[in-house]
């Protein structure tokens, strides 16, 4: 489980090496979340329509290992943008991933860009 | 203007600064603060977490730039090394010179090291500052890299203790030794100490007591202690926290007079032998006495701050020394006198060795007064025993209710309402806060909640103890005043849930979106989403369709999600009444997506292990079938479970099946604050259970009998009769009165039980409203809810015939692969989620 949660790790807009296509922009829905796949990695990603911005973080919940964020509800924490697990409501900043109830786990987020009406995701690999 | 040099910037010194930068003369002054310290005056009664903190920040009583918005010039990392009183200047360590015209000692105090021999070898420490904790941590992880886990304390007092938690903390094998007999001396009775000492050996540091130390041993580092009984006892590390001495020096060679054991003399003007020179906090020497607490030295820096600004304020001729925290785990207090034992005094103690726990309280013989009390491992009574302690209230007949708790029936505190304490009362002991004073901030306006009252009286931000009494009479004071204490929400909606019912109902509010543009802010959360759908769901008999970014995470998906994030299928059987025919394809559609199969507490039966892309699959199948939406994932009607009545049962006088399926064919689909659940029983045997439901009927010679708001689960409650001998038509009016009254006022995920509780009045008020109908709004409660039956659609088949709604049910939006990351084990001939 460990080895999987290390595959996850936090890719800053400098480090991007690979922006890669993964739908067009009206697949996702509107103020909630979609999962996308690359390799072998599980990407859930957001869509706030009262900001029109994107984010985009593991699928992965640290908390108990399940594949389940991009099903979660979003919203914001004092202005900052986050998501709750469906499992436990266990709730993590979509802007640096790190955990809002105050627990150690975090997650890792990933830069987002629109162009022409699909959605890109940076990798670093 | 004058000149104010402080010296000190510990609490007290702070609590000084802050005092008088808020008094209306602060114009007058020209205010100097000196710290020794790098860092300015934080937190030491919380100085143990600055381990599990990792950074001194959050420590900070204020940070730099609040002396500089206050104008005061804080200079740490400066010590002074003279006083010159007859020229009132005071010299600092680098010799320069600064005039004052008053002087404020809160030098505070140093650690008492005994004169053992070896104090000074590498491995001994002290606690006291931050940088000491940073010595304590450093060194521990040095030995620990070694191999060696061994850490003294010694002292095993108040501070002796919080030192022994903070080595515990950082992984050693941590041992406490004592001069006393039993551990801290000054607070605690033998018993009281005992109990003490065992629940912190099973926490698995060893205490031990009357152990006289000698020497410490060592060549180039401690390596041990040797004791005068001549035992010999190796440790890696020792730190000292063996009481504390009063930092008396620069008044000595000022010629201040001192007392003989050491403390600044200070009369209850807190000024010293000097007129210009007052000393406050620990280095006070007032009624002979030194005081360790925080609480007497906030007093004393505001009764400084109160006459050099002309006031005429007195220090208390007697301290209080009462103190209640947390240690190693264990809640520990005492008050007043602990110990008091004589002829006018009597004690009850009450020991329970199994939970920890030990109480004691001394009391006049007559039972009239509380002199004072010991309380270990469980110190929740602290407040309302210090507050007949200090206010000197008359005490109960039973005083053992004091601490046993009342077993009479009814009165469930002997304290009763934080409002029937005299305006006098202390509330908060750290700053000296009445409870006249909070409620005064409040009914002048001065505050309006909380926030404002804690920031403007200060009560309850030091050690936090009396918050629960700060809360209650804030909350108390707004109600007494005609003010809603509101219930908002969360943070993006400043209304209680009824208040946004009203609020989308009489505006005819089309969605969430508009809501948060008009009445809310931010996007919303998880909170505030599904509260509001079960809101538009409530008024509109909208489906989870509809809106579904703002549902739950189960209406989302129209299922509940289990551990390993699948999904369970429970489709509605009314009343639990299905045909074999029916009970083969669910028994088919489970064998054919290998879901695991378990009949439910409801009556029917869940389909575990469903990936969400076979969700649609199944319901096709489920709804080809005649099978509707159980609506078991949603905040909504479930079952209404009933027994198999009158039709075939011997004893059963009406037919509960029938009835039940009616129950349940009308309700379905009905969204609500909480889950609702009902019961149809055909006799008093009542084998549907239906008083552990939020409505149950149980039928009767003439009709049916009506309870109201049970239910099962964590607290469990009967359901309680609402009317009796009721025919068909009239049982079903008088439900769907109660059901609309319950889902208009109820707050979020509040179940019927707790609404009634809440329900001012209670069952008799409810009664008025359902059957008296004496709100006059029986019609428009009927009306409603024959409106939400007629809209009900099945939300499942409304989902399964829209291409747009099916893309829910994907788990990849870029690739039409699924989850491969899901593992099953087989059990009992069925399979489970792989265990976490």
């Amino acid at each position: 489980m460990e080895e999987l949660l290390k595959t996850y790790q936090t890719v800053a807009q400098n480090e991007v090496i690979n922006w890669v296509s993964v739908g067009k922009a009206a697949d996702f829905p509107a103020n909630g979340g979609g999962c996308i796949k690359y390799k072998s990695k599980q990407i859930a990603v957001y869509y706030f329509q009262r900001t029109d911005t994107w984010y985009a973080c593991q699928n992965l919940c640290p908390h108990k290992m399940e594949m389940v964020l991009s099903r979660g509800m979003i919203g914001d924490a004092s202005g900052i943008p986050k998501v709750a697990c469906p499992l436990h409501k266990k709730t993590f900043s979509l802007e640096n991933g790190s955990n809002l109830n105050g627990e150690d786990y975090s997650i890792a987020t990933y830069p987002v860009k629109i162009e022409d009406g699909n959605v890109y995701i940076g990798f670093a690999d | 203007m004058k000149k104010v040099i402080i010296v000190g910037n510990g609490m007290v010194g702070y609590k000084f600064c802050e005092k008088l930068a808020a008094h209306a003369n602060r114009s007058d002054f020209e205010i100097v603060v000196f710290g020794e310290e790098a860092r300015p005056a934080y937190d030491r009664v919380h100085l143990s977490e600055y381990f599990s903190l990792k950074s001194s920040e959050p420590l900070l009583l204020a940070p730099r730039a609040w002396y500089e918005e206050n104008d005061i010039e804080l200079r740490t990392s400066e010590m002074i090394s003279e006083i010159d009183p007859k020229s009132k200047l005071v010299l600092t360590h680098k010799n320069e010179a600064f005039h004052y015209d008053y002087l404020i000692l809160a030098t505070g105090s140093s650690p008492f090291i005994p004169p053992l021999e070896g104090v000074s070898k590498p491995g001994v420490f002290i606690y006291r500052t931050i940088e000491d904790l940073e010595g304590i941590e450093e060194y521990a992880h040095k030995m620990k890299n070694k191999g060696r886990f061994k850490a003294a304390v010694l002292g095993g007092g108040l501070l002796g203790l919080e030192a022994a938690n903070a080595t515990k903390e950082l992984g050693m094998e941590t041992h406490v030794i004592e001069f006393a007999p039993r551990l801290m001396p000054r607070q605690l009775d033998q018993a009281a100490s005992d109990l003490l000492k065992s629940k912190i050996e099973d926490l698995g540091i060893s205490v031990h007591l009357s152990k006289n130390s000698k020497q410490i041993l060592g060549e180039n580092e401690m390596t041990g202690i040797e004791f005068h009984d001549e035992e010999k006892a190796s440790y890696d590390m020792l730190v000292i926290s063996a009481g504390i001495r009063p930092r008396d020096e620069l008044a000595i060679s000022a010629g201040i007079v001192t007392g003989s054991r050491g403390g600044i003399e200070v009369n209850n003007k807190m000024q010293t032998s000097d007129p210009s020179i007052y000393a406050i906090g620990e280095v006070a020497l007032y009624n002979n006495g030194i005081y360790g607490l925080v609480a007497p030295g906030y007093e004393m820096a505001s009764v400084a701050v109160d006459q050099i600004t002309g006031g005429d304020k007195l220090m208390s001729p007697t301290i209080d020394m009462s103190t209640k925290l947390k240690l190693v785990g264990t809640e520990v207090a005492s008050f007043g006198d602990p110990f008091i034992d004589d002829e006018q005094t009597t004690a009850i103690t009450y020991e329970n060795k199994q939970k920890g726990i030990y109480k004691r309280i001394n009391i006049t013989k007559d039972g009239k007064k509380l002199l004072g009390g010991i309380l270990v491992g469980d110190a929740s009574d602290y407040n309302s025993l210090f507050q007949l302690y200090i206010n000197s209230l008359p005490l109960p007949e039973d005083a053992e209710e004091l601490i046993l708790g009342s077993r009479g029936e009814g009165s469930s505190s002997t304290m009763g309402s934080a409002l029937d304490l005299p305006d006098s009362a202390q509330i908060c002991s750290c700053e000296a806060v009445s409870k006249g004073a909070i409620c005064d901030s409040l009914k002048s306006g001065a505050c309006t909640n909380l926030k404002e009252v804690v920031q403007s009286t200060k009560a309850s931000s030091c050690c936090g103890g009396c918050k629960p009494m700060v809360v209650d009479l804030v909350n108390e004071t707004l109600k007494s005043l005609g003010q809603e204490v509101k219930e908002t929400v969360c943070e993006h909606f400043d209304y209680s849930r009824q208040e946004l019912y009203d609020l989308i109902k009489i505006n005819k509010i089309g969605g969430y979106d508009e809501a948060l543009d008009k009445y809310g802010k931010g996007h919303g959360c998880e909170i505030c989403k599904p509260v509001m759908a079960s809101i538009f769901a409530s008024i509109f008999m909208e489906t989870a369709n509809r809106q579904v970014p703002i549902q739950d995470s189960n209406d989302r998906f129209l299922a509940n999600i289990q551990r390993n994030g699948t999904y369970s299928v429970v489709p509605r059987v009314p009343g639990g009444e299905i045909t074999p025919d029916k009970l083969m394809v669910l028994g088919e559609v489970a064998k054919k997506y290998d879901l695991y199969t378990k009949i439910t507490g409801g009556q029917r039966i869940d389909l575990f292990g469903a990936q969400l892309h076979e969700l649609p699959l199944i319901w096709q199948e489920l709804i080809d079938a005649g099978f509707e939406s159980g609506h078991a994932y949603g905040k909504s009607l479930r079952t209404v479970k009933s027994c198999v009545g009158s039709t075939w049962c011997r004893y059963g006088m009406h037919d509960s099946v029938s009835f039940a399926i009616r129950i349940e064919e009308r309700y379905k689909g009905l969204r609500s604050p909480h889950k609702l659940k009902g019961g149809v029983s055909g006799c008093i045997r009542e084998c549907a259970e239906a008083r552990g439901k939020d409505f149950g009927i149980i039928a009767v010679e003439g009709g049916w009998n009506l309870y109201v708001c049970g239910n099962g689960g964590a607290t469990p409650k009967h359901a309680v009769l609402l009317a009796s001998q009721l025919d068909d038509e009239t049982c079903i009016k008088y439900l769907d009165r109660f059901l609309i009254y319950y889902i208009r006022t109820a707050a979020p995920l509040m179940r019927t039980a707790p609404w009634l509780d809440k329900l001012e009045g209670g069952i008799d008020y409810l009664k008025k409203v359902v059957v008296e109908d004496s709100l006059g709004l029986g019609e428009e409660l009927e009306n409603e809810m024959e409106e939400l039956v007629n809209r009900y659609a099945c939300e499942w088949k409304e989902a399964i015939e829209s291409p747009e709604m099916m893309k829910r049910f994907k788990h990849f939006v870029n690739t039409d692969e699924t989850d491969d990351r899901l593992v099953f084990v087989p059990m009992r001939d069925q399979k489970m989620p792989k265990p976490w």
